[in-house]
């Protein structure tokens, strides 16, 4: 053998079965403690990045306007900033919904988000339906689905009327789930 | 000073091991007829290069909030020195990548080159394939204008109809309840730390691989891959008629990642990057949008597919395709290796080429769309200048008929094209349709008062080829 050579020196008897049992709890400590940095690394990386699964959207009530400000029969596209929001959104955080003042007193307030894949439908109030630009879905005018291929009807907002304001109730956006 | 040079590099390559390391790498065998067909992989890779050197170099001013990436992508659009060809060569970077690993894809299959033993490196290949296609979406979310947040908002519902775990992932993606200050910054993390981290990873396997099993050989007819003899054969081959990769191999790569790289450049410097959309404000409603061109025709899929089965098809079909490609080489890895003597494999190509790219002009199209842009019917068109016809006209646009119906070129195609429908339905036929709806169209007896139903049917009842003016 080169005397110069950089390879390891091959043992020059075969392992005693002290050796085996050595080298296998040293392999068993090796892993052991591999899993166990991951697991501490692991419980605050994931719970990390998963916690927005378990942030609750907070229940508010959000005014949107003096109810003297809403024609009765017309709807309205109503911007309104989403309360749960993080403070460097900036104006992704703001939203909007669809409103429509039924009578004197009743509201009605649609999710803009179209039941198919979430895209903004329009109002077309001449042709009174909700269209969406995406993929085409159409609702009439109580949100039910007119044609196109959206599997359920616009989505609406908990609406009411609080010392003379109209306030609806803050919610996710509407996922349509399987 | 060359002796010098020379001398400080073998002192710098005894201690590093240079040689040692990428010599075998460089100089290993490859067959001497792999020609012209074989740059793609390469140029794919070159793509790649592209992509990380002006991501990192955007990275310089790319601010990662939600509040202020658009502002920054603006700033570096129109006032940062060299930012819209910056912008340029990372989107047209990404559309060659897709392209080359397309390409790629479709010879290493028509070569039959994903057979024994090289089924691993289609494997990772076809991995490579979903990460590249990850990338291109995140990507065009990292805009942050108007269409990318719309654009997680409908990945976010795609991820719902997963079941069981919809809701959750959906949720994962919007970083919360709604769009907002967590939304942008994880799409970035995912678009610059993890996919990459894992196109690496898996490029390096990759290599790794083509290195381990050997640049397959040009297939000939009538000579199949028998597992047990293969290596043996290709070896022999190697020895008898292969040449050094470098330069020999290479000097094909280099000329194609070349030309590759000029024709992103110029893309760059005369078209540009895409247009940036409106700011990313959730309550403007007026958007529209789409994909980026290489998932355009996934957006088409997902227009065109019957709402029975659309659950299934909007998750399971990316699920069954992804999984088949997998799986392609387990399924089949011997025998014959020639598209000649494999026709189905040119059959899978160009059926995959041809269905790709009819969804791809649907989805350019999108003529299931309304269109909100119908400007009122000219009056050569409508073909009078007062009475029923003329108000019929204009009910017809005010109504939003023409946003989905089609008169003379003029409207949406998301409903049948009236210009003729006088020659095909009756009155009471044009009436039933209005009142009640049908198909895919809504219904109109509850919003029109029987005059505008009138007056309407009086002008659809004029479309007809005698009439035409």
């Amino acid at each position: 053998m080169n005397e110069n050579t950089t390879n390891h020196p091959s043992p020059c008897h075969p392992p005693t079965q002290a050796e085996i049992d050595r080298r296998r709890f040293f392999e068993k400590v090796c892993v052991g403690l591999g899993s166990l940095c991951s697991a501490i690394l692991a419980v605050p990386l994931v719970g990390f990045v998963i916690a927005p699964l378990f942030r609750k959207a907070p229940v508010m009530w959000i005014s949107l306007g003096k109810v003297a400000d809403f024609v009765v029969g017309k709807t309205v596209d109503v911007p309104f900033n989403d309360p749960s929001s993080l403070p460097w959104a900036g104006i992704s955080a703001r939203s909007a919904l669809w409103l429509r003042r039924e009578t004197e007193t009743s509201f009605i307030a649609f999710s803009v988000n179209c039941t198919h894949l979430g895209c903004p439908v329009r109002w077309l109030p001449d042709a009174e339906l909700f269209m969406c630009p995406c993929h085409g879905g159409v609702y009439y005018k109580d949100g039910s689905v007119a044609a196109g291929p959206p599997p359920r009807p616009l989505v609406r907002y908990a609406v009411r009327i609080e010392n003379g304001e109209v306030q609806v109730q803050a919610m996710a956006i509407p996922i349509t789930t399987s | 000073m060359k002796g010098i040079i020379i001398g400080a590099w073998n002192w710098l390559d005894d201690r590093l091991g240079i040689s040692e390391l990428i010599g075998p790498s460089l100089k290993h065998l490859v067959p001497r007829d792999a020609g012209w067909w074989y740059v793609f992989g390469s140029a794919t890779m070159v793509a790649f290069i592209v992509q990380v050197a002006t991501g990192v170099a955007l990275a310089f001013s790319y601010v990662s909030s939600s509040s202020q990436a658009y502002e920054t992508l603006v700033f570096i659009t129109n006032d940062a020195p060299f930012g819209r060809i910056l912008r340029g060569l990372h989107y047209f970077g990404a559309s060659a990548m897709v392209l080359m690993v397309g390409a790629h894809m479709a010879q290493v299959f028509l070569f039959g080159s994903y057979k024994f033993p090289r089924e691993m490196n289609w494997t990772t290949g076809v991995l490579l394939l979903g990460f590249t296609l990850g990338m291109g979406f995140t990507g065009q979310l990292l805009r942050w204008d108007q269409t990318a947040a719309w654009s997680v908002v409908v990945a976010a519902q795609q991820a719902g109809r997963v079941p069981v775990l919809g809701d959750w992932l959906a949720r994962f993606i919007l970083g919360g309840n709604t769009i907002g200050g967590a939304t942008l910054s994880r799409f970035f993390a995912i678009h610059v730390f993890i996919v990459p981290a894992l196109m690496f990873a898996f490029i390096g396997l990759h290599l790794m691989l083509v290195l381990r099993h050997g640049i397959s050989e040009p297939p000939t007819a009538g000579k199949p891959v028998n597992p047990k003899t293969y290596r043996k054969e290709y070896k022999e081959l190697m020895e008898k008629t292969g040449h050094p990769f470098w330069p020999e191999g290479a000097w094909r790569d280099f000329v194609f990642g070349t030309g590759l790289i000029i024709v992103i450049a110029l893309l760059a410097i005369f078209i540009g990057p895409p247009a940036i959309d409106k700011p990313p404000d959730p309550s403007i409603l007026d958007a529209d949008p789409r994909p980026d061109w290489y998932l355009l025709w996934y957006f088409a899929v997902l227009a065109l597919i019957p709402p029975q089965w659309e659950a299934y098809v909007m998750i399971g079909a990316p699920a069954v395709i992804g999984a088949l490609l997998l799986i392609v080489p387990m399924l089949h890895n011997k025998g014959e290796r020639a598209a000649s003597r494999r026709p189905w494999s040119i059959a899978v190509v160009l059926l995959s080429v041809i269905m790709i790219g009819s969804l791809w002009i649907e989805g350019y199209n999108s003529p299931w769309s309304p269109n909100f842009k119908a400007k009122p019917l000219p009056q050569s068109v409508i073909g009078a200048e007062s009475g029923p016809v003329f108000v019929g006209a204009n009910l017809f646009h005010k109504r939003a008929c023409l946003d989905c119906h089609l008169i003379d070129r003029y409207g949406g195609r998301r409903g049948p094209d009236l210009t003729y429908v006088g020659d095909r339905l009756s009155k009471s036929d044009i009436i039933i349709r209005i009142v009640n709806g049908g198909g895919n169209m809504p219904a109109f007896g509850g919003t029109l008062k029987p005059e505008d139903i009138e007056e309407l049917t009086a002008f659809l009842q004029s479309r007809k080829r005698s009439e035409k003016r």
